[in-house]
C-alpha cells in the first residue's frame, strides 16, 4: 500500500494517536489486510510502538495480519445461524474451496472465514460472499456459488 | 438547507411537512430494506418499483420508501402499502409489475402476497390482523413502515425531536427527575436505571463530561439494536440528545459494531441530517446546549461492549476491562465522568419525554416498566424482531407472535441473554419476561436475544458452543476467565464425544463456580450462565452423553450414525452427492452408507427428497 494512501487516511484523522483504531481500520478497508509497511508506517507518524498497533490488531479479531483471497466467503456463526446448521456450511466450503476456515487458496482466489453475527439473524444460516448476503443458504446452495464463482474466475 | 434555530421554527417545519404530504396525496409504498430483507433481495425490489412506478408515469401519485426492518423478516422482503399498511410479504422484483398496475393503481388486493395465519387459515390484508404484529406492543418499532431511515424529514413528520423540545421546557433538573420517576431501566442487559445514572453523572464536579450509546451489540445471535440503528437513526440521536442536555455534556459518541456496515452508513447520514438541520452543533433549538456525537467502529471483540472496555477502545486503546472502584459516571472516558446507554434505552427517552413517565408506567411490570425488543430467532415459525411488553410471558412471545416450533417438532428450550444468558425449558415458558424473573432463574433478558430451539437442538451441543465463543472473547486478564473457560469448554467437548466419566460434571460445576467468583467483569462472571443453566435443566442429556454415549437429539457428531431407511427409493442423489462416496446403491434399489467411511456432514439428509435418512 503507497504511503500516500495512509497519509490521507492519518490526515482524516488528524494525525491524533487516540484514533489509532479507526486508522488501522480504514487501512485495511483499503488494502484488504493490514501490510507491515502501512503498520510501520503509521507507527512512525504517530510516534506509537510497532508492538502497540500490533497488540490492537491481534486483539481486535477484525484485523488481518495476512493478505486475503480475492474472494471473501464469510459464514456467520453466531448463535442463530448456528442453531440453524452453520457449521455445515463451513465444512461445506472447506470441502470445496479444499482450505480450512480462516485460510485463503493457493491460488489466492478464495478466502473462508468467520463472523458471529451481522443481524441478518431472521435468515440463518447465512453466508457473506464480498459483502453481499446470501440467506437461508444450505449446503448445496454453497456448493453452487462456489461453483459458479470458480467458473467465473476461470477456474475449473 | 436552513438551519432549524428554534423550537417554534420545528414546529413550523413540521407543519409545512405535513401540508406538502397532504397536498401531494401519494401513496406510500414502503419496501423493507433492513438487514434481513436485504439479504434476500430488497435492494432490487426497491429498484423494481422504481422503475416501474415511473414507466407507468406515477412518479407524482407514489412514493417508493426504503425502509428499516418492518418485524417479520422470515417472510421479506415485506413492502406496506397505502395508509390503511395494506401488508404484502415474499415480494420478489418479478412481482413488483403487477402490484403497481393493480394495487397501487388499482386498488385492488392479491391475494398471492398475503399473509395466511395458519390457525384461522385467513387471508390477513394488514399488518394489525396478523398475529406476529397483533400481539405486539411496537412503540420503537412501529413507525419503521413509515419511515425511510434517511430522511430526517421522515423523522420530525411523526414528532422528531419534540421530545428534545419538552425535555429544554422541563429543564434538567426536571429531565433526570421525570427519568428517575419512569424507572427506565437500561436495555443493554444489566437493567441499571438510567435516571439514576445521569443524576450522578451530572453531580459529579467537572468541566468535561462525555455521552456515549452502547451499539456494539455483542449478543451473537440478536439484532434489536442494528434495527433500530437501521430504521430509525434519529431516535437514539435524540435520546442522546436528551441527555446531553440533562447531563451537561457537549461531547457524544456512539460505538458500533464493525459488523453493521447499513447501520454505520445510515447513522453517518442521519448525524449529517441532523447537523445541517441545526440538532447538533451549538445551540441547539436555542437552548443554549452544544452537543455533537462521533461514530467509533468496534473491532469486532465482544468483551468491549462492557463499559470500560468500551471506553479504553474509544481511546485508541486495547479494549480490556478495569476494576470499577471508580464508577464510569464518575471517571470514564479520558478520565471524564461518561454516561454509557444502550441503544435501545436512548431510542426509548423521546417517548418519555413526549408521553411524561406515568405513562411509561403504565407499560410493562412494576419492576420493569416500558416494552422490549427482541430478536425471536431459531427454530420458530416466525423469526424476526419483536417488541412486547414487559411481563410478557415466555410462552406469549414464542407461540403467539412467533407462531410456535417451525417444522412440526418440539418445543425444547429457549435461550435469552446470548452468552451470559440461559437455556430455560418448557416448564418456565410461563415465566414473565422481565429484568428479575428471568434473572432469579438462572438465565438473563440481556439485550433481548431470544433463540428458539427444538428437540433437534443438543443442549450439551449448545453450552459446547457459547464456551468456545467465551474461550475466544475473553480479554485474558483474569486466570479464571481466561484458564476457566477454556477448560470448562474442553470438559464439555469431551462430554460431548462420549469421553466424559462420572467425575466430568461434578469437575464441571466446581470450575464454574471459580470461573464465577474470580473474574473480574461480567463475561467471566455470567459467562458460566449457558452451562450451568443447561446442567440444571437438561442434566439427563448430559448423562446419556456420558453413560450411553449417545447424543439424544443427534447432533454431536462423534456420537450418531447416519442410517438409510425403507423409505428410500433409491433414486442415487444421496449417492451422488456424499463427499466421500461411501453410499452404495444401485437405482430402485435401497441405498447403504458405510458407517467407517461416513463424515456424518449430513449432506445426504439434506439432500433426500423421502426423508429416508435418520440418525440413530
Ligand atoms: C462482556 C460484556 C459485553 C457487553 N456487551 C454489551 C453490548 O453489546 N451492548 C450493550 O448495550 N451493553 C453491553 N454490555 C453492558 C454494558 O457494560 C453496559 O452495562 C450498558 O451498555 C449500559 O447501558 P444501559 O444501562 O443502557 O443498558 C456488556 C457487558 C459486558 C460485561
Ligand atoms: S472476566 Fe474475562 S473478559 Fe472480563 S476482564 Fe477478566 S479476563 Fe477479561
Ligand atoms: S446469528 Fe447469523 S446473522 Fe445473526
Ligand atoms: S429486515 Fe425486513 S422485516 Fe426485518
Amino acid at each position: 500500500m503507497e504511503t500516500a494512501k495512509v497519509d490521507v487516511i492519518i490526515e482524516k484523522y488528524n494525525g491524533e494517536a487516540s484514533s489509532l483504531l479507526a486508522i488501522m481500520q480504514d487501512v485495511q478497508d483499503e488494502a484488504n489486510y493490514l501490510p507491515r509497511e502501512a503498520v510501520e508506517y503509521i507507527s512512525k507518524k504517530l510516534d506509537v510502538p510497532v508492538a502497540r498497533i500490533y497488540s490492537m490488531a491481534t486483539f481486535y479479531e477484525s484485523f488481518h495480519l495476512e493478505p486475503r483471497g480475492k474472494n471473501i466467503c464469510t459464514v456467520c456463526m453466531g448463535t442463530a445461524c448456528h442453531v440453524r446448521g452453520a457449521e455445515r456450511l463451513v465444512e461445506q466450503l472447506e470441502r470445496d474451496l479444499d482450505v480450512s476456515s480462516g485460510g485463503t487458496t493457493k491460488d489466492g482466489l478464495f478466502s473462508i472465514e468467520e463472523v458471529n453475527c451481522v443481524g441478518a439473524c431472521a435468515l440463518g444460516p447465512l453466508l457473506i460472499v464480498n459483502g453481499e448476503y446470501h440467506g437461508n443458504q444450505t449446503t448445496n446452495s454453497v456448493s453452487k456459488l462456489i461453483k459458479k464463482m470458480k467458473k467465473n474466475e476461470g477456474g475449473e | 438547507m436552513a438551519k432549524i434555530k428554534t423550537a417554534a421554527e420545528l414546529l413550523s417545519y413540521k407543519e409545512a411537512l405535513l401540508k406538502k404530504k397532504k397536498d401531494e396525496n401519494k401513496k406510500t409504498v414502503a419496501v423493507c430494506c433492513g438487514t434481513g430483507c436485504n439479504a434476500i433481495g430488497a435492494p432490487k425490489v426497491v429498484e423494481a418499483f422504481r422503475a416501474e412506478v415511473a414507466a407507468q408515469g406515477l412518479n407524482d401519485k407514489v412514493e417508493i420508501k426504503a425502509t428499516g426492518c418492518q418485524g417479520f423478516c422470515e417472510r421479506g422482503t415485506v413492502v406496506t402499502i397505502g395508509d390503511e399498511r395494506l401488508w404484502y410479504q415474499r415480494v420478489q422484483p418479478e412481482a413488483v409489475k403487477e402490484i403497481v398496475e393493480k394495487t397501487v393503481k388499482g386498488g385492488e388486493v392479491l391475494d398471492a402476497h398475503l399473509y395466511d395465519d395458519p390457525t384461522t387459515g385467513k387471508k390477513c390484508k394488514t399488518e394489525s390482523e396478523i398475529p406476529f404484529y397483533k400481539n405486539q406492543q411496537r412503540l420503537l418499532l412501529g413507525h419503521n413502515a413509515e419511515l425511510e431511515p434517511t430522511s430526517i424529514d421522515d423523522y420530525i413528520s411523526i414528532g422528531g425531536y419534540e421530545g428534545f423540545v419538552k425535555a429544554v421546557d422541563m429543564g434538567a433538573d426536571a429531565v433526570i427527575d421525570e427519568m428517575k420517576k419512569a424507572t427506565v431501566r437500561g436495555r443493554g442487559g444489566g437493567g441499571f436505571q438510567a435516571g439514576r445514572k445521569w443524576e450522578t453523572c451530572r453531580n459529579v464536579e467537572s468541566d468535561k463530561r462525555y455521552i456515549i450509546c452502547n451499539a456494539d451489540e455483542g449478543d451473537p445471535g440478536a439484532f434489536m439494536d442494528c434495527s433500530i440503528l437501521e430504521g430509525k437513526p434519529h431516535s437514539v440521536i435524540e435520546g442522546m440528545l436528551v441527555a446531553a442536555f440533562a447531563i451537561g455534556s457537549d461531547e457524544g459518541y456512539i460505538y458500533v459494531r464493525h459488523e453493521y456496515p447499513l447501520a454505520i452508513r445510515r447513522l453517518t447520514i442521519a448525524l449529517e441530517q441532523a447537523r445541517e438541520k441545526g440538532f447538533l452543533g451549538e445551540n441547539i433549538l436555542g437552548s443554549g446546549l452544544n452537543f455533537d456525537i462521533k461514530i467509533n467502529r468496534g473491532g469486532g471483540a465482544f468483551v468491549c461492549g462492557e463499559s470500560t472496555a468500551l471506553m479504553a477502545s474509544i481511546e485508541g486503546q486495547v479494549g480490556e476491562p478495569r476494576a470499577k472502584h471508580i464508577h464510569t459516571v464518575v471517571s470514564g472516558l479520558y478520565g471524564k465522568p461518561t454516561n454509557l446507554n444502550n441503544v435501545e434505552t436512548y431510542a426509548n427517552v423521546p417517548l418519555i419525554m413526549v408521553n411524561g413517565a406515568d405513562w411509561y408506567l403504565s407499560k410493562g411490570t412494576k419492576g420493569s416498566p416500558g416494552t422490549k425488543c427482541f430478536s425471536l430467532v431459531g427454530k420458530v415459525n416466525n423469526t424476526g424482531l419483536v417488541e412486547a411488553e414487559m411481563g410478557t410471558t415466555l410462552r406469549q412471545i414464542i407461540f403467539d407472535v412467533g407462531g410456535g416450533i417451525a417444522n412440526g417438532r418440539k418445543f425444547k428450550a429457549v435461550q435469552t441473554g446470548g452468552p451470559s444468558g440461559g437455556c430455560l425449558p418448557e416448564s418456565k415458558l410461563d415465566l414473565s419476561v422481565d429484568f428479575d424473573t428471568l434473572w432469579e432463574e438462572g438465565s438473563m433478558m440481556g439485550s433481548g436475544g431470544m433463540i428458539v430451539m427444538d428437540d433437534a437442538t443438543c443442549m450439551v451441543d449448545t453450552a459446547k458452543y457459547f464456551l468456545n465463543f467465551l474461550k475466544f472473547e475473553s480479554c485474558g486478564k483474569c486466570t479464571t476467565c481466561r484458564e476457566g473457560l477454556r477448560k470448562l469448554h474442553m470438559l464439555v467437548s469431551e462430554v460431548s464425544e462420549g469421553k466424559g466419566d462420572e467425575t466430568t460434571l461434578p469437575m464441571i460445576e466446581e470450575l464454574c463456580e471459580v470461573v464465577e467468583k474470580g473474574s473480574l467483569c461480567a463475561l467471566g462472571q455470567t459467562g458460566v450462565n449457558p452451562v450451568k443453566s443447561t446442567l440444571k435443566f437438561f442434566r439427563e442429556e448430559y448423562e446419556a452423553h456420558i453413560k450411553e454415549k449417545k447424543c439424544p437429539a443427534g447432533v454431536c457428531t462423534s456420537l450418531i450414525t447416519y442410517e438409510i431407511t425403507d423409505a428410500c427409493t433409491g433414486c442415487l442423489v444421496c449417492k451422488k452427492r456424499c463427499p466421500e462416496n461411501c453410499i452404495s446403491g444401485e437405482k430402485d434399489k435401497k441405498h447403504v452408507i458405510d458407517t467407517e467411511k461416513c463424515i456424518k456432514c449430513g449432506i445426504c439428509m439434506d439432500a433426500c427428497k423421502f426423508d429416508a435418512i435418520r440418525i440413530y
